[in-house]
């Protein structure tokens, strides 16, 4: 298994898969129920102009959340 | 269209004998609106749900046969574990808590057919509650057209309900849907799930003490139960009936089990039902075709989004929105004004003399021409803002301004609201029901009044003229002066909102889970629909208030009555509003006002510009319209009682400080009333800016002098 890294530092253009995320509060259980969950493929798709928040494609649509949430997300980058 | 013969004969809930209550469901952004709209026509009708700022809109459409059938619209919602008040409405009402709206008969689920899984979401959650669903695939052509392929049978006999291919922005499928909905009996879904099993027990703890306290149906309880261990800190609204305690004790005590033992419940909840969805997903959703590269939405969004681009895009759409707005706006703005008072002139010539006479023009016509006079930028502002969300560019803003909205606590979707400010508070604050934080959105319309709006603009001009005679000084150097106004403004709304997301309004930090849709283009008939819509709040619900009041400070400016002949400054200053300018003089001689400029400050709670008009009377200058020349001489000669000149440079300048931060507009108070839905925020939005300003403006007053200006 490759090193997890942040969902936060997860490369713009570049997917991974959701491995841990940290347990339940109100912004993480909603991230869940928005189809984030472990096992889940994320793509970075962008980072907005100011830095924050970034836009990641998951489930087939755009989402976007803060930093300070993705880089509670741990994601296994996708190989290639 | 013939039902499948598994769910025809399947043995369905039984009609109501009255007439069927719909609930009509769906996730943002999924065309809820568009399918409401097409249902129902032009039968409908907008109220508020008691208590709560959300708004309940009931329609009404009719079957095959023609009989009426009830339509609730309740708000989007991504899950029923509440995380707004909005979301917190649509639970509530399915769970049948509110007292104040009837638990439906039958749930509509509309779905985004291009987002089956996460749409799906929703439903799950909502097949639980043993009602009959039939579920809406919307926007299936574009389904089509990205190569996505849904095999509706088979989603059918795998949910055991109707399910309905649609296009509700061209109608195609509502001949379907309405045969569907006029069904005598509809089945209940057969659509079975695993629990995951160290949750199981909970489920049925709860189901049971919610049957047994709560006298709920054994379905809808155990729906109740499951949502109850995904709801973090359940959104509680007012006019839901609250849990007994037996209950909350049961939860309690479950909670701090699977803490005690690391079992994540909402996690594994969620992920149980995600995996059904999966399941369900991979039977029905063919994907023909792989799209290849970018889809035009990527493409647009490369651009919108853009780190240069971006800003000019979004500067283009502010600018547009700016100049329609102003340009736009003035012509039936004057056109309003021009016939107010031609209407006025007509009862005036028409009527004799007397107080009658003077209520009818001074008063009630003067006050609907008040009223009115915010149509035009309300229109064009909502009619602006429509388009925006309905292509999808608004969440593209705030995804832009998200970052520096942050720094004071906000979050993006407060950026539009508070810009509209800046032409006029009223629909800005309206404007806020798109922040589905409760706590977000107070604070937005709390600081929104602080943005000058354009009312302020002829009192600053007035003042600039006043402190600063044209000819002596360069043009530069007033513009400076009116952006330095702007720019406390702006200030002061961003350190307020900065200060009650500390303190007053503390809560959660705030989150930018938003969703970005694709590009679409625009449902013109909905966004025409929602302006007039607005439109229409604004004048029975603030419209009647800014009436009201409009008429008593034409009374106070008009009563006691002098004898004739006498001129209308004496008149103006021996009145009830005369008089509270000499009462009010005391707290505002510190700042250098007189109790003339008093009845100005007064007369300015019907509207800022009232100030200037009022000045006009107080100083007997003569009425030339726009040309304030007259106006500043006149103003130039005031003095106090002592001789001393009254509009000195520093009394100017204090009196713009004073316009800047206090709020004197009564249709802004009014709107704030009907979007918070209670009297304290407006007065407490009084209190804190008429505050400020009286603190500010003796502040610079005092050290003004004191420094010898």
């Amino acid at each position: 298994m490759a090193a997890l890294i942040r969902l936060s530092e997860l490369g713009v253009g570049t997917s991974g898969t959701v491995r841990e995320f940290p347990a339940a509060s109100t912004a993480m259980v909603r991230l869940r129920e928005m189809g984030l969950l472990a096992g889940t493929t994320v793509t970075h798709v962008r980072t907005a102009p100011l830095g924050d928040p970034i836009e990641i494609k998951v489930r087939g649509y755009r989402l976007t959340l803060r930093k300070s949430e993705a880089e509670q997300i741990l994601v296994e980058p996708t190989a290639g | 269209m013939a039902l499948p013969e598994h769910i025809s004969r399947a043995s369905g809930a039984p009609a109501p004998s009255r007439q069927p209550i719909y609930a009509l469901v769906g996730n943002p952004n999924c065309g809820k609106s568009t399918l409401f709209n097409a249902l129902t026509g032009l039968k409908q009708k907008i109220g508020n749900y008691p208590g709560v700022t959300v708004e309940k809109k009931i329609g009404t459409t009719y079957s095959q046969h023609g009989q009426p059938m009830t339509i609730i619209d309740l708000p989007g919602a991504y899950s029923l574990a509440a995380r707004s008040p909005d979301e917190a409405v649509t639970r509530d009402v399915l769970l049948g808590r509110r007292s104040d709206t009837p638990q439906p008969d039958r749930i509509l689920c509309i779905v985004d057919a291009n987002n089956l899984e996460r749409n799906l979401y929703l439903v799950h959650q909502i097949l639980d509650l043993g009602r009959p669903v039939i579920l809406v695939l919307n926007m299936m052509d574009v389904a089509a057209q990205s190569g996505l392929r849904i095999r509706t049978a088979r989603l059918e006999r795998e949910l055991g309900i109707p399910v309905i291919p649609c296009e509700a922005v061209n109608g195609k499928g509502l001949v379907q849907l309405r045969m569907a909905m006029s069904r005598p009996d509809l089945p209940l879904s057969r659509h079975a799930w695993d629990v995951p099993a160290a949750i199981a027990p909970a489920v049925s703890d709860l189901q049971a003490s919610l049957t047994e306290h709560s006298g709920k149906s054994p379905l809808i309880a155990r729906a109740e139960a499951l949502l109850l261990l995904t709801d973090q800190n359940t959104v509680r609204v007012a006019g839901s009936a609250p849990l007994h305690t037996r209950t909350t004790d049961i939860l309690g005590h479950w909670q701090k089990k699977w803490s005690s033992e690391g079992t994540d419940w909402a996690a594994s909840l969620v992920s149980s039902r995600y995996d059904a969805i999966a399941k369900l997903c991979a039977e029905t959703v063919e994907q023909r075709t792989l799209t290849s590269g970018p889809s035009q939405s990527d493409r647009i969004d490369g651009i919108v989004t853009h780190p240069v681009w971006g800003w000019l895009v979004l500067g283009g759409v502010m600018t547009l929105l700016f100049l329609s707005i102003f340009t736009f706006a003035e012509y039936p703005m004057n056109w309003i004004d021009d016939h107010v008072a031609t209407l006025s002139e007509w009862v005036k010539s028409s009527m004799p003399a007397g107080d009658l006479r003077d209520l009818l023009t001074d008063g009630a016509v003067a006050g609907v021409g008040g009223v009115i006079i915010f149509l035009p930028q309300i229109l064009i502002l909502f009619f602006f803002i429509g388009l925006l969300e309905s292509t999808g560019y608004m969440a593209r803003a705030a995804f832009i301004m998200d970052r520096l909205m942050s720094r004071v606590g906000l979050n993006g979707k407060s950026f539009i609201p508070l810009l509209s400010s800046y032409a006029c508070a009223i629909p800005g604050i309206m404007a806020t029901r798109t922040i589905e934080d409760h706590k977000d959105r107070l604070v937005t319309i709390l600081v929104a009044p602080l943005m000058s709006c354009s009312a302020r603009l002829p009192v600053y001009l007035l003042m600039i003229a006043a402190l600063l005679p044209s000819g002596e000084v360069p043009v530069l150097t007033k513009v400076g002066l009116m952006l330095l106004m702007y720019f406390l403004g702006t200030a002061g709304a961003f350190g307020f909102a900065w200060l009650f997301k500390r303190t007053l309004l503390k809560g959660e930090p705030p989150l930018m889970i938003m969703e970005l849709p694709p590009y679409r283009m625009p449902a013109i008939k909905d966004v025409v629909l929602h302006m007039l819509e607005r439109a229409w709040l604004f004048l029975k619900r603030a419209g009647t208030i800014i009436l009201g009041i409009s008429i008593v400070l034409w009374f106070l400016a008009s009563y006691p009555k002098v004898p004739e002949g006498v001129p209308a400054s004496e008149q103006l200053a021996q009145s009830f509003a005369g008089q509270a300018g000499h009462l009010l003089e005391p707290a505002i001689k510190p700042l250098g006002f007189d109790w003339q400029i008093g009845i100005g400050l007064i007369s300015s709670f019907a509207a800022r510009e009232v100030f200037v008009s009022t000045m006009g009377v107080v100083f007997n200058a003569e009425d030339t319209g726009d040309d304030t020349t007259p106006l500043r001489q006149a103003l130039a000669t005031a003095t106090w009682p002592d001789g001393r000149k009254l509009f000195t440079p520093l009394v100017c300048f204090t009196l713009m400080i004073f316009y800047v931060f206090a709020m004197q507009c009564v249709a802004t108070v009014a709107v704030v009333r009907r979007e918070t839905n209670s009297w304290r925020w407006p007065l407490f939005q009084i209190a804190y800016m008429t505050g400020t300003a009286w603190i500010l403006s003796l502040m610079v007053y005092q050290v003004g002098c004191l420094l010898g200006f």
